[in-house]
């Protein structure tokens, strides 16, 4: 052969080696939307199917067509009550919490670098559910109102958050230690949610309980329209910022050389971060695990780029959180179990397992 | 001059790291950082990325202070592959790479940023592993992704720190030899720290040969590696010969 054919040959050679990369890496991305697309389809499946249990019986079929008879005309009958009034909110506020919480920890594992954070396990849904009995049980004779709960909620939830961030800013902690303070500071909410408990009237402390592991009992559609609004914000700037978070996911240093402020855009992810946790939590409690489950499932089938785990985990988390309240409400009927008891059952393992897991592949 | 570095002077609360460290960096010149552990290599290459900021003197690229630019437009300038990187959630290699483009576009990728990444991946022969996860390649091939990732950044100055320590001597010929090949194709400029004495002079146009924080002698590695500066700096006892107009060392035994 001679040198210019050998050349050319060569040349041919790349570029079948570039078509089959570049087809290759379309398809990964083909793969993802689609992966998302199905899980779309998935949340609006498994809306319909749990609107469709309870002590009413009405069929998937009925459920969709009073939802769209609903959005045109008053509500009339028991059945379009049942599914307008008392289904459909339930169900809004299993996807917005879900979504919210899953958003929350894809975020946090992805500039925390840390495979077990999540809203949860980082102490701020405890923070934020210290803040809820605090007026729960004591302010509950003052006439105090659902909006202070909520605020208090709000404001106790950042606590956690900001005592992490400062962590990671300054101290430079291994994601075990980091697991580790999160931790502590979910046992510090915890134990003073108790001490202010303990001497309280036994039905506030029940009530106080009940919210602490998370419910959808109260869901109503006046808090359905605060919650989104608290999505709607959130979830845009996290999702700006996906693909810095993926970046900084090579490492701080990695980053910066890149012209990733590093530090600013951890503050960042942390606060909006705790701002819709915080939001999510206030309304529905302390439920744990949906940011720890939603967003390594969906990291399994699509891979670490944030860009399409955002939303991925955003509606594996609702799904998560439809499917987790109807195991709720259903499995020991009429008597509702919270919420909390049931994603806790299905995601300590999975903390477990990712705990025991080899090390090489996340920490 | 691409970069200059002048008075510079970094520390800790009470310990200072550099002092005094004034140096240049020509275009297509390939400057090797040498010097025993804790002279103070990766903390100058941090200084000048502004990883870490110095407390004195000023840094220059292209006549312009670094303190003044951007993030993004440093990151125009400068790339940098800082030591012993490792990724809490592994990514495949073609987006590893596509990483560097981050100061060129915004928030998804545009054609001619997918193209640049490929033309990185036939340069550096990792078109095989580009749909593969990072975790899954060697630490040489990594190492050479993470090359891949600072290249297509398209800065002029190109950083290294210790790019080649924990390499098998093949790895570390043929890491070495494109960063030659990328320096006499494109013109950039790459400043590298580098343990192995000789790999350091042979493969670089001049050596800083530093020592204690502070620029013990700099110039081609006939004037540098010599048998009184490797005794003073690594207190070693080295026998050294000269090939090809450059200085290759044989440690013998450290000085007593």
């Amino acid at each position: 052969m001679s040198a210019s054919s050998e050349t050319i040959s060569k040349q041919e050679k790349a570029k079948t080696e570039r078509a089959r990369i570049t087809a290759h890496y379309n398809k990964f991305i083909k793969k993802k939307t689609i992966f998302i697309f199905f899980l779309f389809i998935l949340v609006i499946i498994a809306a319909g199917i749990a609107a469709t249990i309870g002590a009413y019986q009405i069929t998937f079929t009925e459920v969709y067509s009073i939802l769209f008879h609903g959005l045109f005309y008053n509500v009339e009958s028991y059945e379009q009550y049942a599914v307008w009034d008392l289904r459909l909110p339930r169900i809004l506020l299993a996807i917005f919490a879900g979504a919210g919480l899953a958003v929350a920890g894809t975020m946090m594992q992805g500039i925390l670098k840390n495979p077990l954070a999540e809203p949860y396990t980082m102490g701020i849904a405890s923070g934020a559910a210290f803040g809820a009995a605090l007026v729960i049980v004591l302010g509950a004779g003052i006439g105090a109102g659902r909006y202070l709960l909520i605020g208090n909620a709000f404001v106790f939830g950042l606590i956690p958050a900001f005592v992490v961030l400062a962590f990671v800013l300054y101290r430079k902690p291994t994601p075990g230690v980091l697991v580790l303070a999160g931790i502590s500071m979910l046992y510090i909410f915890s134990a003073l949610t108790m001490l202010i408990e303990f001497p309280a009237n036994p039905d506030a402390v029940k009530v106080a309980t009940f919210w602490a592991i998370g419910s959808l009992e109260r869901a109503s559609w006046q808090d359905i329209f605060p919650i989104a609004l608290v999505l709607a914000c959130c979830i845009p700037l996290l999702m700006w910022k996906t693909w810095d978070v993926n970046i900084l996911n090579s490492g701080d240093e990695t980053a910066e050389s890149i012209g990733v402020n590093v530090k600013r855009t951890k503050i960042f992810i942390m606060m909006v971060s705790a701002v819709l946790t915080a939001g999510v939590v206030c309304f529905v409690g302390a439920i744990g695990f949906v940011g720890l489950v939603a967003p390594h499932i969906c990291r399994m089938i699509i891979g670490a780029d944030n860009r399409f785990l955002l939303p991925a985990s955003a509606m594996f988390g609702a799904v998560l959180l439809i499917v987790a309240d109807t195991i709720a409400r259903t499995i020991i009927a009429p008597l509702v179990i919270p919420i909390g008891i049931v994603t806790a059952i299905i995601g300590t393992p999975l903390f477990l397992y990712l705990v025991l897991k080899k090390k090489g592949e996340y920490w | 001059m691409r970069l200059k570095v002048k008075d510079m002077e970094f520390g800790y609360a009470s310990v200072t790291i550099l002092k005094n460290v004034t140096m240049e960096l020509a275009e297509s010149e390939v400057l090797g950082v040498v010097g025993p552990n804790g002279a103070g290599k990766s903390t100058l290459i941090r200084c000048i990325d502004r990883i870490i900021s110095p407390q004195k003197g000023s840094i220059l690229v292209d006549g312009t202070d670094i303190k003044t630019m951007s993030s993004t437009d440093r990151a125009k300038k400068i790339g940098y592959v800082p030591q012993g990187v490792s990724q809490a959630f592994p990514t495949t290699v073609f987006d590893t790479v596509l990483m560097g483009r981050r100061p060129h576009f915004g928030w998804w990728s545009r054609k001619e940023d997918n193209e640049k990444v490929l033309d990185m991946l036939e340069m550096l022969n990792l078109e095989q592993f580009a749909m593969r996860g990072i975790n899954e390649l060697s630490g040489g091939q990594q190492q050479k992704v993470f090359l891949a990732r600072a290249l297509t950044q398209e800065a002029d100055i190109l950083l290294l720190d210790e790019p080649v320590s924990a390499l098998d001597i093949r790895h570390q010929l043929e890491v070495l030899n494109v960063i030659r090949s990328v320096v006499k194709e494109s013109g950039i400029s790459v400043m590298i720290s580098i343990h192995d004495l000789n790999l350091a002079s042979r493969f670089t146009d001049r050596l800083l040969l530093m020592y204690n924080g502070t620029v013990f002698a700099t110039g081609p590695s006939s004037s540098v590696l010599t048998h009184d500066n490797i005794k003073q700096v690594y207190g070693v006892e080295a026998n050294v010969s000269m090939h090809g107009g450059r200085n290759y060392i044989a440690p013998d035994k450290p000085v007593e």
